[in-house]
């Protein structure tokens, strides 16, 4: 455990610095009232108004969103067998090889059904 | 020399064993080495770029302008804190912290230097190094991209939501072909501990070997860092500001912090990965053996940190915008299975070597191998362009009345609705008119 521990202090530390600062703006600042300012930023035209609880966003980032899920996994496999990869000789070659082959079908669906295209 | 040999490379078992001062030191140590590149590399890239585009840039604010990094920090606490009125305040405040933290702790884990002696104590010139090191920067990278999403989300404004939007979904992009790109290192390293792949350079560096996994890291480096030419999430010309548009002061700052923060980071993996980490160049190293040896090593690793800065810099100067399609191209059919082949190919030569093959065969059949995978690709792309023209998949939901209009050109649909504004205070939502642009 002893490792982790510069990483908690360091965070703490940048942690401290950070909500610090944001909480020093508020009183190092001047504060002077004005409608306008409180309003969203909208090149100067009045904002649009917003649905309460956030808009809606095109399903696109979402579905990269699960892509990522997918793809982000397979790394995460490959990982530990290219750590290991000197110890455990041709077997696991041909096991990742047939495991890259797999996700590659359904990279190859997505790709064909249009998963990655941005139009 | 006389003196006694230069302690041995540090390995994992070098660290947990600091006494507390010594990680305190360390901490603060990197801790203001962050908050002083910050302000270097905001001072030198504005420089740089002034001296690109035949300006003189800053130049006022200490000897060379050195201090304007500092003048702006001091300035912008100076700065009224706007908390606009729509915002979820609770996350708006929170956004800022979440981006800045996870870019500083993934700092802790880069190598400055081999073993030197701190007041009679052997340490490695390192935070800390773990068995899984290159995970936490991959982690911390995630977890910065939550603070920009977090930002655009919070601030309910178009161009945020926006800007948060396209830069979770760029960077989660560009991890996956980051992420690919580590395993070849990985693979040749036999570890994740960054010790440990600084050490596995010590004859010939990663990006010599590795060349192909090198530059896709360089790329995947730009679309991590949300810079030119892949700063889409806060493109001025489209998006204001994108996420950080409703922010300001400090809060604007941590934005500002963990950005350039990113940049190093970025660069420092790029250095300990591939460019040999603290180690000498081949000249040096081969003319002067104390090259790598007790505090030398720290002037060697700001060398290649501080070119990858210049590098970014550079482009920076150089290089336009690209559009959103294409970044998400790039990133997803092009980098990722080029990747993935890469490391095919890279583990089976060396399983085959291991093994005890004969190395002009291996070559001869990854050629063979390579052509089939070019052919079959391109046999793909053939098929697939002309399955495209026929809609059979993609079906065409708009029409395609407005791209013929413009010969062919992606243009906004000109004849859209959009709104000009609330006509009072406090009317119903709904009763907003809607104005159609041409009309106006």
């Amino acid at each position: 455990m002893d490792l982790y521990v510069p990483i908690v202090v360091l965070g703490a530390l940048a942690f401290a610095f950070a909500a610090g600062s944001v909480l020093m703006a508020a009183f190092t600042g001047p504060k002077r009232w004005n409608r306008a300012k409180l309003e969203a930023y909208e090149c100067g035209i009045e904002p649009t108004p917003q649905p309460v609880g956030g808009g809606r966003f095109p399903i696109k980032y979402y579905l990269t969103a699960m892509l990522f899920i997918v793809f982000d996994i397979e790394i995460i496999f490959l990982y530990p067998w290219a750590v290991a990869f000197e110890s455990m000789g041709i077997f696991a070659l041909v096991e990742m090889a047939l495991f890259i082959v797999t996700v590659l079908v359904a990279y190859a669906y997505i790709w064909r059904r249009g998963g990655l295209e941005w139009d | 020399m006389s003196v006694p040999l230069a302690a041995p490379d540090p390995t994992l078992q070098s660290f947990g064993q600091d006494p507390w001062w010594l990680i305190g030191g360390k901490v603060l140590a990197i801790f203001v080495f962050l908050v002083l590149t910050v302000l270097l590399s905001m001072w030198v890239e504005r420089r740089i770029i002034g001296r690109m585009q035949l300006r003189v840039g800053p130049n006022r604010a200490g000897p060379f302008g050195l201090l304007q990094g500092l003048a702006d920090g001091v300035k912008l606490a100076l700065k009224e804190d706007i908390v606009p009125r729509q915002v979820d305040k609770v996350v708006f405040v929170l956004a800022p912290v979440v981006s800045a933290v996870p870019a500083f702790v993934s700092f802790i884990i880069i190598p400055f230097g081999p073993t030197v002696s701190i007041f009679g104590h052997q340490t490695p010139l390192q935070g800390t190094d773990l068995p899984v090191a290159v995970l936490l920067v991959l982690a911390m990278a995630s977890m910065g991209a939550y603070g920009i999403v977090l930002a655009g989300w919070s601030s309910m404004s178009p161009y945020s939501l926006l800007g948060g939007l396209r830069s979770a979904a760029q960077i989660i992009s560009y991890e996956i072909a980051m992420g690919l790109s580590f395993v070849a290192v990985f693979l040749f390293a036999g570890t994740m501990s960054t010790t440990g792949i600084v050490n596995a350079q010590a004859d010939r560096w990663f990006a010599v070997m590795l060349l192909p996994s090198f530059l896709v890291y360089v790329v995947t480096m730009m679309g991590e860092s949300n810079r030119i030419p892949f700063d889409l999430p806060e493109g001025e010309g489209e998006l204001v500001g994108g996420f950080h548009t409703e922010y300001s002061s400090l809060k604007f700052a941590m934005f500002f912090l963990a950005e350039y923060i990113n940049l190093a980071t970025l660069s420092a993996l790029a250095t300990t990965l591939f460019l040999g980490g603290w180690r000498a160049p081949a000249p040096i190293s081969t003319v002067w053996e104390g090259a790598n040896s007790g505090w030398w090593p720290v002037l060697w690793f700001l060398a290649k940190l501080w070119l990858f800065i210049f590098f970014f810099v550079w482009l920076r100067g150089s290089l336009p915008r690209v559009r959103y399609d294409q970044l998400m191209k790039l990133g997803w059919k092009i980098l990722m299975p080029f990747s993935l082949g890469w490391i095919l190919l890279v583990a089976t030569i060396r399983g085959l070597r291991n093994e005890g093959h004969d190395m002009t065969q291996v070559a001869i059949w990854a050629a063979v191998v390579i052509g089939a995978v070019l052919l079959l690709s391109i046999a793909w792309d053939l098929v697939g362009r002309g399955r495209g023209d026929g809609g059979e998949i993609v079906p065409d939901l708009d029409g395609g009345a407005a791209p013929e209009a413009a010969g062919g050109f992606p243009v906004p649909p000109l004849d859209a609705p959009h709104y000009h504004g609330v006509a009072r205070e406090g009317a119903d939502v709904t009763a907003h008119k809607e104005v159609a642009s041409g009309s106006h």
